[in-house]
């Protein structure tokens, strides 16, 4: 693994120059950053900041109006979108479980457009659901709305990362939650994250929340990316607009 | 009890109407399935499209059946009577509920949920067959059930284009105005659509989600299954059908005797018949003859003369006769000799009413005019030897405009005094039953209507034993003879067939 690895380019996300406008509205403009393999990289911003449309421009439901964004060293442009999506995990806030589906029907959708076989699929799905916390015995006939927010919020995660995909995508994902079990569930991600080599982009408007998930942190202010960097730097900022961005978070009570 | 009796009576002919209703209705909603599926999915997916197709659906839907019917009928190869044109317009009304409901049930799916698919990289098939279909399944189910059940209730107007079904027990009541003969295929048709109902919301509440994929597999797998079985009974039982010599009538009382007389006359002489009786109008049977959909049945000189042949009034009955056979004659159809009596259109009121006010003749009418309201049915207002020419021959004006009716209805509006004076058949039973007294056409403005059987030139050819049967009706029926007939179904409600039968022993 290590071996094909290094073959790859070492900056699995590459945004250059990147601006995308949604009619007058300018959502993003020249947004430049480079992902590192294996990193967790955390945006905040406010809402409506371009946080999500970020994302998107990631695994391609979205493509920029001007600049580049490159996977794996490869112009979104150029991807077979679909290719490009069973490539990137993606979690978002509303969850978006299949009704339809069981707990384990939802994890392993992917393995089966994949053609995975049964026995493996099973295997697969069931050791995702003990690593996010879901004893398969007790989960995997149950149905999403026999869930609760943030159980339903670990299936996600875990049907997320069901083919192992190299990068994950977060949107929001605790967003929805009580403050208790989304204190919780990050804990519980900081857990997994020492199990995955994901290369992880995760945004949210918890401060906090990046700051105690992110290698690094970016921060998104109106479309433009202001800072980019360690939470400790960040905090040691003398940027106006990112001291202005954290004044209402005394030092250390961001840390979590 | 006397619908118990019927039942009883007529057990095997309620069975081969209900196959016959249900197939009408499997059959129409398969299609209707097969259609306003993909149509749904793409007005959920693409609206531009779909709002005009939604119109269309709607449009369908509004149009009344019997219109619908009417503007089906002259359409090549869907027109024509039989239940081709039924199911064309059963599948016309199954659309809307069923695509509406396919569109609703995708356009409800949760975005989020959308969104996950697309972004785990499902392509736009996938996420179709995988997750927008599925989770649209109960609503999509809903939208069968719906049109499954007007379905139902919509094919018993399948009886007026000779498509069969229970309808035709609705349509004989109506003409016989027997509640007893209406309900007879009115509770059998409600059973059906009670009984689809259930069924379908039973599959509805399997289907929906938190059942088992495998389950929910089986389940569909079991409905279209039982789907297919009902199409494949009823196609059973109605192509053991013998075709035979096909007798059509029109949807009145007098016309279904007359019918079932041609057609018990042909089985006397061993001839195999097939009735397509209680067609619907003038027109419905002029066109079903000419398009070979049946082979005979029995029209009056006068009606061909004007309303078919659209020729002027001709007030002689021999030269009536001889216009209209010869002009029959060159479109294939030949009219045989005159059965005997006369119905001619009649100018009848209240007999208390004529005796209070003197009225013996159509011409008294002027004295009475103002306030009195006449009723007629829908022919008589539309044929130019109809309420135009009659007004204007004997000078007669109403203050009121004419309410317009079914001729069946008619006579019971009179003798409840909804209307004062109507326009109806010279030999309806009705007239001595109900106590009404018919005028004296004093100016001879009806031309004649002397009842002629029809039949195509070709039959006659091929089978030269139906025209000598039909010979031996030639002259024998009076009018004294047709209105006890009349009288015999519509006041004492006695069978049509038994009625036929003790008159052709006599």
């Amino acid at each position: 693994m290590t071996d094909r690895r290094a073959a790859e380019p070492a900056d699995v996300i590459e945004f250059i120059h990147v601006r995308f406008a949604r009619g007058p509205h300018v959502v993003l403009d020249d947004v430049r950053l480079s992902i590192a393999r294996g990193e967790a990289i955390a945006l905040v911003g406010r809402s409506g900041a371009g946080k999500s449309t970020f994302l998107k421009l990631i695994n391609c439901l979205l493509l920029p109006d001007s600049g580049v964004v490159r996977v794996e060293g490869r112009d979104t442009r150029d991807w077979d979108p679909i290719e490009l999506r069973r490539q990137a995990g993606y979690v978002l806030q509303e969850v978006g479980l299949f009704p339809h589906l069981t707990v384990e029907g939802n994890v392993s959708l992917v393995p089966r457009l994949a053609g995975w076989s049964e026995p493996r699929r099973r295997e697969r799905s069931r050791e995702l659901l003990d690593l996010v916390g879901l004893p398969p015995r007790e989960f995997a006939a149950r149905w999403p709305r026999e869930l609760s927010g943030g159980q339903r919020q670990r299936v996600g995660v875990a049907r997320a990362l069901a083919v192992d995909p190299p990068i994950l995508l977060m949107d929001e994902p605790f967003g929805a939650l009580d403050p208790m079990t989304r204190l919780e569930l990050r804990a519980e991600f900081q857990r997994i994250r020492r199990h995955l080599r994901q290369t992880v982009v995760i945004v949210t408007h918890d401060i906090a929340e990046a700051f105690a998930l992110g290698d690094r942190v970016g921060v998104l202010d109106n479309g433009r990316l202001i800072a980019c960097d360690t939470p400790r730097a960040i905090e040691a900022a003398s940027d106006p607009r990112v001291r202005q961005f954290f004044s209402a978070f005394p030092p250390g009570l961001a840390r979590g | 009890m006397r619908l118990l009796t019927f039942w009883l009576a007529h057990r095997s002919e309620l069975a081969a109407m209900t196959g016959r209703h249900l197939f009408l209705v499997a059959v129409s909603t398969l299609v209707a399935v097969a259609i306003g599926l993909p149509a749904g999915i793409v007005a959920a997916h693409r609206p531009r499209l779909g709002r005009p197709l939604l119109a269309v659906a709607n449009i369908a839907q509004t149009v009344p059946s019997l219109a619908l019917l009417g503007f089906l009928l002259p359409i090549p190869f869907i027109g024509g009577i039989g239940p081709r044109i039924a199911i064309v317009a059963l599948v016309l009304y199954g659309l809307l509920p069923i695509v509406r409901s396919t569109a609703a049930g995708l356009a409800s799916i949760d975005p989020a949920v959308m969104e996950a698919g697309v972004a785990m990289g499902m392509t736009p098939r996938q996420l179709l067959w995988l997750v927008e279909l599925p989770i649209a399944l109960p609503s999509i189910v809903a939208g069968v059930r719906i049109a499954t059940i007007v379905g139902i209730g919509t094919a018993t107007i399948a009886a007026a284009v000779g498509a069969g079904g229970l309808g035709e027990y609705i349509f004989r009541g109506l003409s016989m105005v027997d509640s007893t003969v209406i309900l007879a295929g009115a509770i059998p048709a409600a059973v059906l659509a009670l009984v689809a109902d259930g069924l379908l919301t039973w599959l509805e509440r399997r289907l929906s989600p938190g059942r088992h994929p495998a389950a929910r597999a089986t389940t569909i797998a079991a409905g279209v299954a039982l789907a297919a079985a009902l199409v494949g009974i009823a196609a059973g039982a109605t192509a053991s059908r013998t075709p035979g010599i096909v007798i059509g009538s029109k949807n009145f009382t007098e016309q279904v005797i007359l019918g079932e007389l041609m057609a018990q006359t042909l089985e006397r002489q061993g001839i195999a018949v097939t009735r397509r009786l209680n067609l619907g109008g003038t027109i419905i049977c002029d066109q079903a003859i000419r398009s070979g959909d049946i082979d005979a049945y029995v029209e009056y000189t006068g009606t061909a003369l004007t309303a078919i042949l659209r020729r002027p009034v001709i007030k002689d009955s021999e030269r009536v006769l001889a216009t209209v056979r010869d002009l029959y004659g060159t479109s294939g159809l030949s009219v045989l000799d005159p059965l005997g009596f006369n119905n001619t259109f009649a100018v009848i009121v209240r007999r208390s009413d004529a005796d209070a006010l003197g009225l013996g003749a159509i011409g008294d009418l002027r004295k009475t005019e103002a306030g009195w309201r006449p009723g007629f049915g829908y022919e008589f207002v539309e044929r130019p030897d109809g309420y135009r020419g009659l007004s204007a021959a004997y000078g007669l004006h109403f203050s009121v405009e004419p309410r317009v009716m079914d001729l069946d209805l008619i006579y019971r509006a009179l003798a409840a005094r909804q209307v004062d004076v109507i326009a109806g058949d010279a030999t309806s039973g009705l007239i001595t039953a109900l106590d009404l007294t018919m005028l004296r056409d004093d100016r001879r403005y009806f031309p004649p209507y002397d009842a002629v059987p029809i039949v195509r030139s070709a039959v006659v050819l091929a089978h030269p034993e139906v025209k000598r049967a039909f010979a031996r009706l030639a002259g024998r029926i009076s009018e004294a003879d047709m209105r006890a007939m009349n009288s015999a179904v519509d006041v004492d409600h006695r069978d049509v067939a038994v009625t036929v039968r003790e008159f052709l022993s006599r």
